[in-house]
């Protein structure tokens, strides 16, 4: 057994004590008005939650170059997924509302 | 089972590599569960993004405490896995069990709390479909909103279900004695599917509870 696997309980205290500190605090921001920057910051915080529970929970900091291939595969792949979509609903002009023609199927001049 | 258990596959060089190839092959079906999460944030976000004003009134049907102390409670629980799997590393059969029956007890406070939820969502006739009332001004775009909220929340659930039977074959397995420090994988790869429930729920919280509060 590799003796670098395992991670100390005081490191998985600290994780643990950063995510209810974490926790706290996004749910204390969404009671600010940031002025539209809310959805950010609260996505951010869950970025960094994440990776907490990722790097040390799931021990990927302390696992084999390949697993990091294979962690990462799934968000990269995520990402052009979000992405992609994305850069079309962003983009898009806004769509008039239909006329009385198009409503009862006649052809608009 | 348990001698079965210690020794190594032939294809394999020693009990390192063998339990970094399922860890690996762990991550792979994590890769697909991203994926099929990824999908419904993916709606989620195209139509919060159509609908904002009324996304941000529909979230304000969701209790934020309920929410906040659920998150408190799924964390508190991913430290008694990892503490788990801890114990498994270093092979202490007691405390693996002590560990496991302590995430059961808060995954399951989570799943009362979220009953309760949909219990109230239910009373309040705020389920999609025929008897959705809504008092608000858009009411259709709201239940757009909880559909995203019941499909997303029920997924995530159901996934916490099966984490609990994984859980409780891992307390029987552990009582028969079958981990030690050299040979406790299931301990390891199941601690890896309960976090990343946890993961989910990590941006569920904000992006269904918090974002009625301000856009």
């Amino acid at each position: 057994m590799n003796s670098e696997r395992i991670v100390s309980v005081r490191t998985y205290a600290v994780v643990w004590v950063s995510l209810l500190i974490l926790t706290v605090t996004t749910t204390g921001i969404a009671f600010i008005d940031l002025g539209g920057w809310n959805g950010f910051v609260a996505v951010t915080i869950g970025i960094v939650k994440a990776l907490l529970v990722i790097l040390y929970f799931m021990h990927i900091r302390f696992s084999q170059r390949l697993t990091w291939v294979f962690a990462g595969a799934g968000f990269f792949w995520l990402a052009i997924l979000l992405g992609l979509t994305m850069s079309d609903t962003l983009t898009r002009a806004p769509v008039p509302p239909p006329t009385v023609a198009t409503q009862v199927g006649v052809q608009p001049r | 089972m348990s001698e079965a258990n210690l020794a190594l596959a032939h294809q394999f060089d020693d009990p390192e590599q063998q339990l970094d190839a399922s860890t690996t092959g762990m991550w792979v079906f994590l890769a697909t569960e991203v994926m099929f999460f990824g999908g419904m944030f993916l709606g989620y976000t195209a139509y919060r993004l159509a609908y904002p004003e009324a996304f941000a009134d529909a979230s304000n049907l969701l209790d934020v405490w309920l929410g906040s102390i659920n998150t408190a409670v799924l964390i508190c629980s991913s430290f008694t896995m990892a503490l788990a799997v801890h114990s498994a590393a270093e092979g202490r059969r007691q405390k693996i069990i002590l560990f496991l029956i302590l995430t059961m007890i808060l995954g399951a406070i989570f799943l009362g709390i979220k009953f309760y939820e949909y219990y109230h969502k239910y009373e309040e006739h705020l389920i999609p479909g025929e008897n959705f009332t809504y008092a608000g001004p858009s009411p259709r775009q709201a239940e757009i909103f909880l559909s995203f909220y019941f499909a997303m929340t029920g997924m995530h659930a159901f996934h916490m279900i099966i984490g609990f039977g994984l859980q409780t074959y891992l307390v029987i397995e552990a009582w028969r004695d079958r981990f030690s420090a050299a040979y406790h994988t299931p301990v390891e790869l199941i601690g890896l599917y309960w976090h990343f429930v946890d993961i989910v729920w990590i941006f569920l919280f904000p992006l269904l509870y918090l974002v009625g509060r301000h856009l």
